[in-house]
């Protein structure tokens, strides 16, 4: 196959037990991991330069919008829903104990805006589409199918991988969007249609608490996950091992490092943007 | 044919880990000919035709088109050198989520600028030329093997290249369906007048339409002659292989 490099030999015959055991499996796994980050920064390099450079494949870029976006749009609706649901109950028996339920709007609002919205949107998508398309890419591999493209002088990253991250970079925030506005009218019906909280004020405080930086920083985070795992999932299914079982690995793969790397980059834009 | 070398590949090494595939393998590739390429399973005869386009690149040793190292020019260099190029992939590698009609549109759509009513022309054309007529509409999947070989044939051809890969085009094929791909191939080189270098199992059938024949043998070329000499040559190995016999200097693993 392409561009796969081949695995590091160890020389350690002539080190002692420490060497051989030790330092030269340890140097070996070191090595490994940078090569394979190497690889992982070189990708992104590529995905993310080819979007700038044209032409941009349109149609494929709608066609994937459509995949990642409007396929997604009644699981995103449910999760939403019910996310909002539970920030409603939970939210109100909390903030009764302390006498303020009538900070329930922004409570809810607040906690969808800034962190669910993109951190669910994110994983649910991944688990929807990213894995779907770390499988196409990973079959598109085995079956040659990728070769093919580079035999024709086509560049594979600019087909398979590009459309995904840009299409992944408009389907989520919008994705986002729909699922806090749906979240806060799940919260609305616990909290106001349930347990008596008065709509007006459900509603009114909101637009008092909820600043535009909470929004815009919910937007940033959209925005970066779209990208993470888009570019993840291609990466894992354009580096796919062999046959039916390395796809399935690499399909497997790319929703739990997305996943986890939802998680851990949440964290690092919350301590830098907040 | 001209005896004139249209591609040669000099001192060829490449290794996966410790498993040594070429071990300084030169071969010349003629202008004009059919190359066979022939060997027992598993000694790199994919490998090598994966390195004369270039999607592996050697350990050492060189690739030359025309004199010119395809690696030389980077990656926009190859590129160059590859639209020179057609390749029948083993299993096809005919792009599933398209229709036949699609698939062969698809170079045409990136790499000219045809309308969309000449590319149709050419691609009935092109379909019509490897017997095929009234599949435009279908998914690869629902054609069978030999329909599906001649789809990736006619893919590979619809560019017009001057150099055409074989691998393995008739594997899991009847013997009726090899003999009309091994026709279609050699009509298709006369008509278009390709150099084609195909790699194949199908022994004796592949030395009906080969111009030369390579026997690849333990990381190098063991012995490169016309198909006629080659099924009369002295080499052992080669006799034991043409016949298929279970003694002699290789050993069936």
């Amino acid at each position: 196959m392409a561009r796969r490099t081949p695995p590091i030999e160890m020389e350690g015959d002539h080190q002692g037990p420490v060497g051989r055991f030790v330092l030269a499996p340890l140097g070996a796994a070191v090595l490994s991991l940078l090569s394979y980050l190497g690889r992982l920064g070189l990708f992104l390099l590529q995905a993310v330069g080819l979007i700038v450079v044209p032409p941009l494949k349109v149609q494929r870029v709608l066609r994937q919008v459509q995949f990642i976006g409007t396929r997604s749009l009644l699981v995103i609706a449910l999760t939403g829903l019910f996310t909002g649901m539970v920030l409603g109950l939970q939210g109100y028996y909390t903030l009764t104990r302390f006498g303020s339920e009538a900070y329930l709007g922004p409570a809810v609002a607040i906690s969808l805006i800034t962190e669910l919205r993109p951190v669910l949107t994110a994983l649910m998508v991944t688990g929807r589409a990213g894995s779907a398309i770390a499988a196409e890419i990973g079959i598109m591999r085995i079956t040659e199918q990728i070769d093919a493209l580079e035999v024709m002088a086509l560049n594979p990253i600019r087909y398979l991988v590009v459309p995904n991250v840009v299409a992944g970079i408009i389907a989520l925030p919008l994705l986002g969007a729909l699922f806090a506005v749906i979240g806060i009218y799940g919260g609305y019906l616990i909290g106001v249609q349930l347990l008596g909280v008065s709509s007006g004020t459900y509603f009114g405080s909101m637009t008092d608490f909820v600043a535009m930086t909470d929004i815009r920083n919910g937007l940033y985070k959209s925005l970066s996950f779209g990208l993470l795992i888009t570019f993840l999932c291609c990466f894992k299914g354009y580096h796919t091992g062999y046959g039916a079982e390395g796809v399935s690995k690499a399909t497997t793969e790319a929703v739990v490092w997305s996943s986890v790397a939802i998680l851990v980059l949440d964290y690092f834009l919350n301590s830098v943007l907040l | 044919m001209s005896e004139m070398p249209i591609m040669e590949v000099r001192d060829l090494c490449k290794r996966f880990g410790r498993q040594v595939v070429f071990n300084g393998l030169s071969l010349d590739i003629r202008h004009g000919e059919i190359l066979a390429v022939v060997g027992r399973s598993g000694t790199g005869k994919s490998v090598f035709l994966k390195h004369l386009i270039g999607l592996i690149r050697p350990d050492s040793g060189q690739v030359l088109v025309d004199g010119q190292n395809i690696h030389e020019g980077g990656s926009r260099g190859l590129a160059r050198v590859r639209e020179r190029f057609g390749m029948l992939f083993q299993g096809g590698a005919l792009f599933d989520s398209l229709t036949v009609e699609d698939n062969l549109a698809f170079p045409l759509r990136e790499k000219t600028r045809m309308s969309a009513a000449q590319i149709s022309t050419a691609v009935a054309e092109m379909l019509k030329g490897v017997g095929l007529e009234g599949v435009e509409g279908k998914f690869p999947d629902q054609l069978s093997g030999g329909m599906r070989k001649r789809v990736a044939l006619a893919r590979a051809l619809v560019l017009h290249p001057e150099i055409v890969l074989f691998d393995e085009p008739t594997t899991g094929l009847d013997p009726i369906l090899v003999r009309s791909i091994h026709q279609l191939i050699a009509d298709t080189q006369r008509r278009f007048n390709y150099t084609a270098v195909v790699v194949s199992h199908e022994i004796p059938q592949i030395f009906d339409i080969a111009t030369r024949v390579a026997m690849l043998h333990n990381g190098v070329i063991l012995e490169v002659d016309t198909a006629a000499r080659f099924q009369c040559s002295n080499n052992l190995a080669i006799q034991q292989f043409i016949a298929g016999r279970l003694e002699g200097p290789l050993t069936p693993t």
